[in-house]
């Protein structure tokens, strides 16, 4: 009896595991099925043509000028924040609401945010639809995410170490800097990674804040598309799903490459000459 | 002639001994709340210099609370209070803010090893490392003296680049010694160092305290009479956030004055 429950429980976890990797398998399946063939040296690094056809690379520039301006400046907030609330605050009913505030932000849809981008952004601080005014947007994003992560993060780290650090006659920021956050940097990374993967997945929230200009931005204060919002644009002006798919694989192949120097990254920062 | 030097060393042993046996740290009326709790009742001690002080009693009874004190670890916890006096060569360690100073003096080795995950180096470099000092040679030297001054020097020389988690429990908490020594710390306090690890490298860690002790004065908190018996000379007995008894220790455990230290010592209760 208890071997068949053991073999129920197995199977199901195995089922579990098997059927996520096979849906992933199935679209990344898909996309290199229909897209593959779109696929080539113009395609990625020629300029778009409004007639039909030609490249993506303005696309490709914008969404990588939009992940990097948002991280630059979501991530050394995030983290700072995260350490006060979990380190310096005095904790109480001030942190309680805080926290119950970042926690109900990142579940609000993001047309909110880019509707508040629009006004804030785009028309008070008169920056125009361009990649900065949808970076900042996109900042205020996942800031709430990269806390959360954070702080998750920091609450993993062991008390010991804190004690052990100031035992040795360290002041709080140096145990801060030398043990606490390098111990945290595994799920401070995951945060950053969940972040990447939050913009590069935004489109109402760019699309009302960067516009759908689909040429090489002259410079940040320029409005722009980025390849979310355009393979969403060529899909419904042109129905052809292979573009699409063929903007997926690009996408993804950003992704990856982010996510690994990311984690590059953060490995350098935790071998950090103590 | 070889007599006579043996015998001028013993006389000079006995010199030491006896000039030495002078107060490092003096505790006059100690008293610890944590928040409306009281922790610690008029603790009065007198800890002598590069002496093994031994600190006994009852689980709960305010040891590791008391041995906290003596480097202030208690003001890292909301809601502490403390009255009364401390004083380390004289000087009153509640009076200045400066708990650096403090710690880089009165160095501490926790119940459970806490060594960073970083190689055994960078974890007994780290403290001097904060300290500013940057050069080579110097940690190099520091480190090595350290992990010789631990007794573990020989095990881990050609591995000290590698990662100290790897270590066996006995050997991470000789680390934990050797970067507590690495500050060159006078007072080394320890709390129940011994009570995570097995009988053998138990023995190790108490000969290793009893060579100490020429060079540092050790107050530590123990669990176990034997150990205190074998490597202290001096014990106290809490009881309840009180010291009971505090004398020397083949005094405690052979003829103790108080009722209550007698029962404890003998394990007729807690
Ligand atoms: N952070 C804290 N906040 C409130 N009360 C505490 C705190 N730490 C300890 N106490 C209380 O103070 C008393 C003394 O605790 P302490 O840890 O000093 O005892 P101990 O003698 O070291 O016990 P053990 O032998 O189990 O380690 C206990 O009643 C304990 O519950
Ligand atoms: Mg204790």
């Amino acid at each position: 009896m208890r071997q068949a429950k053991d073999n129920l429980l197995r199977a199901m976890l195995w089922g579990s595991a098997f059927v996520s990797v096979a849906i992933l398998f199935t679209i990344v399946g898909y996309l290199f099925y229909k897209g593959f063939s779109y696929i080539s040296f113009d395609f990625i690094f020629g300029d778009y043509s409004p007639i039909g056809g030609g490249g993506i690379f303005p696309m490709i520039v914008t969404t990588i000028y939009t992940i990097l301006i948002s991280l630059i400046i979501a991530t050394p907030i995030g983290i700072l924040a995260a350490v006060y609330l979990h380190e310096y605050a005095k904790q109480g009913r001030l942190v309680r609401i805080i926290r119950y505030a970042t926690e109900s932000l990142t579940g609000i849809p993001s047309i909110i945010y880019g509707l508040f981008g629009a006004v804030f952004f785009v028309a008070t601080l008169k920056l125009g639809m361009s990649i900065i005014a949808a970076s900042l947007t996109l900042t205020i994003i996942v800031l709430p995410v990269i806390i959360r992560t954070t702080e998750e993060a920091l609450k993993t780290v062991p008390a010991s170490y804190r004690e052990g650090s100031l035992a040795l006659g360290t002041t709080k920021l140096q145990t801060l800097y030398k043990v606490i956050l390098p111990s945290a940097m595994p799920g401070i990374l995951s945060g950053i990674i969940l972040s990447i993967g939050r913009i590069v997945g935004e489109s109402a929230a760019i699309f009302l804040t960067a516009g759908t200009v689909a040429a090489m931005p002259d410079s940040i204060f320029s409005s722009a598309r980025t390849l979310t919002v355009h393979s969403y644009l060529v899909t419904q002006e042109s129905g052809d799903i292979g573009l699409a798919a063929a903007i997926g694989i690009v996408l993804i192949v950003i992704i990856l490459a982010l996510n690994l120097s990311a984690t590059y990254i953060s490995k350098k920062f935790n071998k950090a000459d103590y | 002639m070889v007599m006579m030097v043996t015998e001028v060393a013993a006389v000079n042993k006995q010199q030491v001994s006896t000039a030495s046996a002078q107060s490092k740290i003096l505790v006059d009326d100690l008293n610890l709340f944590y928040g409306e709790k009281q922790a610690l009742f008029n603790v009065s001690l007198d800890i002598k210099e590069k002496e093994v002080t031994a600190l006994i009693g009852p689980s709960g009874c305010g040891k590791s609370t008391f041995l906290r004190t003596l480097n202030r670890m208690n003001d890292l916890i909301d809601g502490v209070r403390v009255s009364g006096n401390i004083t380390i060569d004289g000087e009153d360690i509640y009076a200045s803010n400066d708990v650096i100073k403090l710690r880089t003096k009165v160095g501490m080795v926790f119940q459970k090893s806490n060594l960073f995950p970083m190689s055994i180096y960078d974890n007994v470099a780290y403290g001097p490392r904060m300290q500013g000092i940057k050069n080579r040679k110097v940690l190099d030297a520091l480190v090595e003296e350290s992990l010789r001054g631990a007794a573990i020097w020989d095990e881990v020389k050609d591995r000290l680049k590698t990662s100290a988690l790897g270590l066996s429990g006995g050997q991470q908490q000789r680390i934990c010694i050797a970067r507590t020594i690495a500050m060159k710390p006078d007072v080394i306090l320890m709390d129940e160092p011994t009570s995570a690890l097995d009988p053998i490298s138990t023995l190790k860690v108490e000969e290793l305290i009893t060579q100490m002790k020429k060079d540092y004065t050790i107050v530590i908190v123990t669990h176990n009479m034997q150990q205190a018996a074998r490597i202290s000379d001096k014990t106290a007995f809490f009881l309840n956030g009180e010291v009971v008894e505090y004398d020397d220790t083949n005094v405690i455990f052979s003829t103790p004055k108080d009722q209550r230290t007698e029962d404890y010592v003998t394990g007729r209760f807690g």
